[in-house]
């Protein structure tokens, strides 16, 4: 499907592009937001690694069509192409790829020096501070870490200021303590950067936490495009099914209890109790992270129960799903939620689209 | 001991090795840039023309060189219409017949050092505003640094070793065309084992500090294992 995500189109990525290789063939036509992070999502081999290639101009597509926030990049229909060089966007390797015959200070000064974008010499020393490595500079490449190593390499995409961000799985090539060390700078990333980024991963995790966006690949072709919030709780999503099947909601803190370790979060839809080992200030905006598998559907309020989060929800929408499974969609206010529950369950209930139920959610996660 | 004609002889060897070295690093730097990059479907015939020296007799080598620089040879002509009369028996004689002859050894390690590189590097420096020709000198060139160092110092070794070529193209000029090998060659013919002893030993001494030089300063290459490309 190749319906846009947003119908401003001065401040948005229109992207066109047909191209085959080896028995491959990527066709895409799509609209991605002009802000906020978009990820490319799927399986390796789902051409999402090449589409982030077609953008940045790294591959040569036999139709090309580009236009970020309303200057055309290519085009050839008309012929033209930009060189990846006079491309104002920034990159990040899935290895770090910093260049080794120079130290962490000149690798960031590389591209900065070079760039004609650049108006607030304040920058560089925002993605330093930004990514972490102001103790780092004068090291050559061969003596950093590899996060760190990463770490350089997503400040030396900034660095140039560029009105567009791509990154082709960042943290694919890192072990999980790394992965959880980078993270938290790319939440960070994501809150204070005001450029769009189209950020490619076949990670789950980092789509829930990161991701304001989703364009879902399969063999080249575009399966599902849309808010997070839109995607992941689409039946036919590849998603919707599977066991990683999950709703991201966003809430916004509206208690801690420090006795009981215990955070209220308020979304459109409700309020949520959930444990936090530490507080969080009260308004502050957080993920959460809801397992299709964790959510059950009860018709009467349990009496005696441990369940503490139970919502009043109507049926949306109904789906086989695994073998014995049935996915539900459920609408709580203005939120929905994906439940998974037994075949049999849902027989015994005889829950029919549009019942009023009450989703009972066992356990929610914070991204 | 050495003999001034000996002198005379190292010390054209050299100077001719050095031009030689000199020459082949700036002609054989965007030829093996070239040819690693090509798509040319002409670029089997290209290699294989580079890498002819290292099969072929010096003395065919020489022998076409001397026909193509001689009075009717295209070469010939063109020199002599430029003022520059004919190059045979002449030091710069020398210095083009050297040239093709140790072309290989400087174009092929290049070439190697190159593709050692591969394209990731070069695909990060486009993404940082580097136009081609800025990546190629401020990315690929510091970066194929041991490339460099080794056709340099093949490049200059081989020339310093050649002969064959040389009694083609150069003959036995003193002081013009008269190489070490050359005179360790006049030593050997006239019996004069001493003096060919003495030449040899200095051939032998150099050509191994030289290639010890080189392994000791390449054991430790430049770390490419993290800009290596890898397929998507």
């Amino acid at each position: 499907m190749n319906s846009p995500l947003q119908a401003d189109t001065a401040k948005s990525i229109h992207c066109r592009f047909q191209l085959e290789y080896d028995g491959f063939k990527l066709d895409v036509d799509q609209q991605i937001p002009g802000q906020g992070i978009t990820v490319l999502f799927g399986s390796s081999g789902c051409g999402k690694s090449t589409l982030l290639r077609c953008i940045a101009g790294l591959e040569a597509a036999n139709t090309a069509y580009l236009k970020v926030n309303g200057e055309v990049w290519a085009d050839s229909a008309k012929n033209i192409f930009q060189p990846v060089w006079q491309r104002p966007l920034g990159y990040v390797f899935q290895e770090a790829s910093l260049f080794p015959h120079l130290n962490v200070q000149k690798n960031l000064a590389f591209g900065r020096k070079r760039s004609r974008f650049i108006r607030d010499p304040a920058t560089l020393e925002q993605s330093i501070e930004l990514l972490g490595i102001g103790h780092l500079l004068q090291r050559m490449p061969d003596r950093l870490s590899g996060g760190e190593r990463q770490r350089v390499a997503i400040a030396r995409a900034l660095a140039v200021c560029p009105q567009l961000l791509l990154m082709d799985e960042p943290l694919a090539a890192l072990d999980l303590q790394r992965k959880q060390e980078i993270l938290p700078f790319l939440t960070r990333m994501h809150n204070e950067l005001e450029i769009p980024v189209i950020y490619v991963t076949h990670s789950p995790q980092e789509v829930t936490r990161l991701a304001d966006h989703i364009v879902m690949l399969e063999d080249g072709k575009v399966v599902a495009a849309g808010t997070l919030e839109s995607v992941l709780t689409r039946l036919d999503s590849p998603l919707a099914d599977t066991k990683q099947a999950s709703t991201v909601l966003k809430g916004v803190v509206n208690l801690y209890e420090p006795e009981y370790q215990q955070l209220e979060v308020v979304f459109a839809g409700g309020v949520l109790n959930l444990p936090a080992a530490e507080a969080r200030e009260v308004g502050s905006e957080m993920r959460l992270r809801i397992y299709a598998r964790d959510v059950s559907v009860a018709l009467a309020a349990p009496v005696h129960s441990s369940i503490s989060n139970v919502l009043p929800a109507q049926i949306q929408d109904m789906t086989e799903g695994e073998p014995g499974l049935v996915v539900v969609q459920l609408k709580l206010g203005e939120s929905l939620l994906l439940a998974h529950i037994s075949r049999k369950s849902a027989a015994r209930l005889e829950l029919k689209i549009g019942m009023l139920v009450l989703a009972q959610i066992k356990a929610t996660s914070i991204v | 001991m050495l003999t001034d004609a000996d002198l005379g002889a190292l010390w054209l060897t050299l100077k001719v090795s050095f031009t030689t070295t000199v020459l082949l690093l700036l002609i054989g730097t965007p030829l093996a840039w070239w040819l690693h990059n090509s798509r040319s479907r002409w670029k089997p015939v290209w290699n294989a023309l580079v890498a002819l020296p290292l099969v072929l007799p010096p003395t065919v080598l020489g022998f076409y060189l001397l026909v193509m620089m001689g009075p009717s040879g295209p070469l010939g002509k063109l020199t002599t219409s430029l003022g520059l009369g004919v190059l045979p028996f002449t030091f710069w004689g020398l210095v083009v017949a050297s040239c093709f002859y140790s072309l290989p050894f400087v174009v092929q390690p290049l070439q190697n050092s190159f593709a050692a590189i591969g394209q990731r590097p070069l695909e990060v420096a486009a993404t940082l505003r580097a136009s081609p020709l800025d990546t190629f000198f401020s990315v690929v060139i510091p970066l194929a640094k041991p490339g460099f160092l080794t056709a340099s110092i093949l490049g200059f070794a081989h020339t310093v070793g050649e002969f064959g070529v040389v009694l083609m193209i150069g003959g036995n000029i003193p002081d013009k065309t008269r190489v070490v090998s050359v005179q360790i060659y006049n030593h050997v013919e006239a019996l004069n084992y001493t003096q060919a002893h003495w030449l040899s030993g200095i051939l032998l001494g150099f050509s191994f500090l030289v290639l010890l030089v080189m392994y000791s300063v390449l054991k430790t290459p430049l770390q490419l294992h993290d800009v290596k490309q890898e397929r998507p």
